[in-house]
């Protein structure tokens, strides 16, 4: 006669068994599933925080306005943010700006900066704020908007005029409700008038933008007696020029520099790269030890199977004499391993993602993110856990003898 | 003429005990035709033991051939003794062996999950069989809700569920008092009557008594092989 090929049973049964099981030792299952609570909470937390500040940081830097390139005096290898270099043998010009202006095509707006400290005061308030000497293409190229009166104009920079731009936050604590327009305040000493207002920017990595006071670039030479600017920034023609706008840069200014490169050119994307490099470095790191508690979770729960197993064996026996395979006892443990992971990360992403909840209450300003595949990430890896710590307890159980099993005391 | 349900011919069973070799059946020959009722008796050490098991196909002979209703089952695989043990044998324990988390009705259902029977036709079939064997009112309670008696008719109902070609009772009443004990076996001579094949492993003569046919083991051989005129109780 042909053996008769069963139906497979069911996953639904072996579920069934693994909770019937898992709830006959509560205690003992929650005790166990500790290691995988904590393991995926803490993925949940650091994996959220972590896609939190990528976002945080890309809107941050798109703030400075899109497709910037920023030149900077000195020659070095490493890329990002950082102060200008000091003593440099060659520092960069108006005139390094104008030939950039003149001669690269693929830039749509060029301007040299130069920055520095100063006190400005109007009647009786004073506040120390950063001052930066602005060329004409500097409003279009970081993309801040003149909100009140109007930018300076090519005119304005010639004459070295005493004008003066405000930021929103100046205004406010210089001239609280008055129009700021045609008044006249003192910038270290020197009258400047106001002829403009820019529209708030907000706050990029903590830094106020809108803390600021404009002139004319030309003007701030004289201010603080300096004849080069602090660095020259640029805006690509789109953003798929940004790579050859850099090297046309790189060309221009080595002719101009007679054939050294002693200046760096950044972009946006490599100011960006550094903090996110940094992001994805701290998140590394968090995730080892993460997984090392995920580890130590799975090591605990294959211990309890293990018990489990050796407790079940006259249950093994049985379910072996009415008919079950050595597969079917397989896949029963094995499914029970994974519930109890599974219910492990449950407890884990409800802790992680409440953290995470109430820190956006307590700390708004921490930019924790909770999105839907951190969740399948949860259940993937206390899913693996449970697969991986199951293996061993549930292929002892399948090898069990039926005879002995159902002998065992 | 449908083929004996046990057919055995020259069964051995050898193990290895550390160095030795151990020897518990020296070929058996065996038949047991549908609808009989056989006790088969031997002190401990006897090997009948060691018969019961090869059987109940969960274990294989070392020699002979042993054919379970018609088919021969000493070269199947573990998976194929388990589909075998599923459809053909029923057993009942000593110490009943319930799962103690599950109903009584799941208990008896447990043989139908591994035929891949679907839950409502196992539920269906389960509380039938239940009924048959009176506990048509104790469906939903676990084991340690009911008394020997009781647990002990779950577990043939168990062993019945598959409607199988035989039933093994391993010291069925071993564990339960005389008169509660008496009730089982009043069972299976219901059962008996009803057409069912029934083989009872025991080493009381008192319960082999009950049987149509007494087979004694000793030594890994079959001694005597009688039929009795049973003793009702």
């Amino acid at each position: 006669m042909a053996e008769r090929v069963p139906r497979p049973v069911p996953l639904f049964e072996y579920v069934r068994v693994a909770i019937e099981a898992i709830a006959a030792n509560k205690g003992r299952s929650v005790l166990t599933t500790l290691g995988v609570i904590i393991g995926v909470a803490s993925v949940v937390v650091l994996v959220s925080l972590g896609d939190g500040v990528r976002s945080y940081l890309a809107e941050q830097f798109a703030g400075l306005g899109a497709n910037l390139i920023i030149v900077q005096p000195g020659h070095t290898e490493t890329s990002g943010f950082g102060p200008p270099l000091q003593n440099v043998q060659r520092p960069l010009t108006l005139g390094d700006a104008e030939i950039l202006k003149q001669r690269a095509t693929l830039l749509s707006g060029v301007a040299g900066d130069l920055a520095g400290g100063g006190t400005v005061s109007y009647t009786n308030r004073a506040r120390d704020v950063m001052v930066i000497g602005v060329g004409e293409d500097f409003w279009s190229v970081r993309d801040i908007h003149v909100e009140l009166g109007h930018p300076f104009t090519a005119d304005d920079e010639a004459a070295r005029r005493r004008y003066a731009i405000l930021g929103h936050t100046v205004v406010h604590e210089l001239f609280a409700d008055e129009n700021p327009l045609g008044k006249t305040i003192q910038v270290s000493g020197a009258p400047f008038l106001v002829v403009g207002v820019t529209a708030p920017k907000g706050r990029m990595l903590g830094f106020d933008l809108d803390d600021l006071v404009f002139v004319p670039v030309t003007t701030t030479q004289d201010l603080f007696n300096r004849d080069f600017v602090t660095e020259i920034l640029a805006k690509a023609r789109g953003r798929e020029n940004v790579d050859a706008a850099v090297a046309q840069i790189t060309d221009l200014l080595r002719r101009r520099h007679v054939g050294h490169v002693d200046f760096t050119v950044h972009t946006q994307q490599d100011l960006m790269g550094t903090f996110t490099r940094i992001a994805d470095t701290m998140g590394v790191v968090v995730l080892a030890i993460a997984s090392i508690s995920l580890i130590v979770g799975g090591i605990g729960i294959m211990n309890i199977m293990l018990v489990s197993v050796k407790e079940r064996t006259r249950e093994i026996g049985v379910r072996r004499a009415v008919g079950a395979r050595k597969s079917d006892v397989l896949a029963q443990f094995l499914v029970e391993s994974v519930v109890v992971s599974l219910i492990g990360g449950i407890i884990g992403l409800a802790i992680g993602s409440g953290v995470i909840t109430v820190s956006q209450i307590a700390l708004p300003s921490l930019p924790a993110k909770m999105s839907l595949w951190i969740v399948a990430l949860a259940f993937g890896f206390s899913a693996a856990v449970g697969i991986l710590s199951g293996v061993l307890p549930a292929r002892r159980a399948a090898a069990l003898d039926p005879v002995e099993a159902l002998r065992y005391e | 003429m449908a083929p004996p349900v046990i057919d055995c011919r020259g069964v051995e069973r050898r193990f290895r005990m550390g160095e030795a070799d151990v020897q518990a059946l020296r070929g058996v020959s065996l038949r047991v035709d549908r609808g009989e009722y056989v006790a088969i008796v031997g002190p401990s050490g006897s090997g009948k033991s060691t018969l019961m098991n090869i059987l109940g196909c969960l274990d294989s002979p070392s020699g002979g051939s042993y054919r379970l209703d018609g088919e021969p089952v000493e070269r199947l695989s573990d998976a194929e003794l388990a589909a075998v043990r599923n459809r053909k044998i029923g057993f009942v324990f000593q110490t009943f062996n319930l799962m103690a988390r599950q109903t009584a009705l799941d208990n008896v259902a447990l043989p139908l999950v591994y035929a891949g029977v679907p839950r409502v036709e196992r539920r269906a079939r389960a509380r039938e069989v239940l009924e048959h064997v009176g506990l048509g009112n104790r469906l939903d309670h676990r084991p340690d809700q009911l008394s020997g008696g009781q647990r002990q008719r779950v577990a043939v109902a168990r062993a019945l569920v598959t409607r199988p070609s035989l039933m093994l009772a391993d010291e069925p009443t071993g564990n339960l008092d005389q008169a509660t004990g008496r009730d089982v076996l009043q069972l299976f001579d219901e059962l008996h009557a009803g057409g069912a094949t029934i083989v009872l492993v025991t080493h009381d003569p008192q319960i082999a008594r009950r049987a149509r046919r007494r087979i004694e083991i000793m030594d890994g051989r079959v001694q005597a092989d009688l039929a009795q005129e049973a003793v009702l109780g």
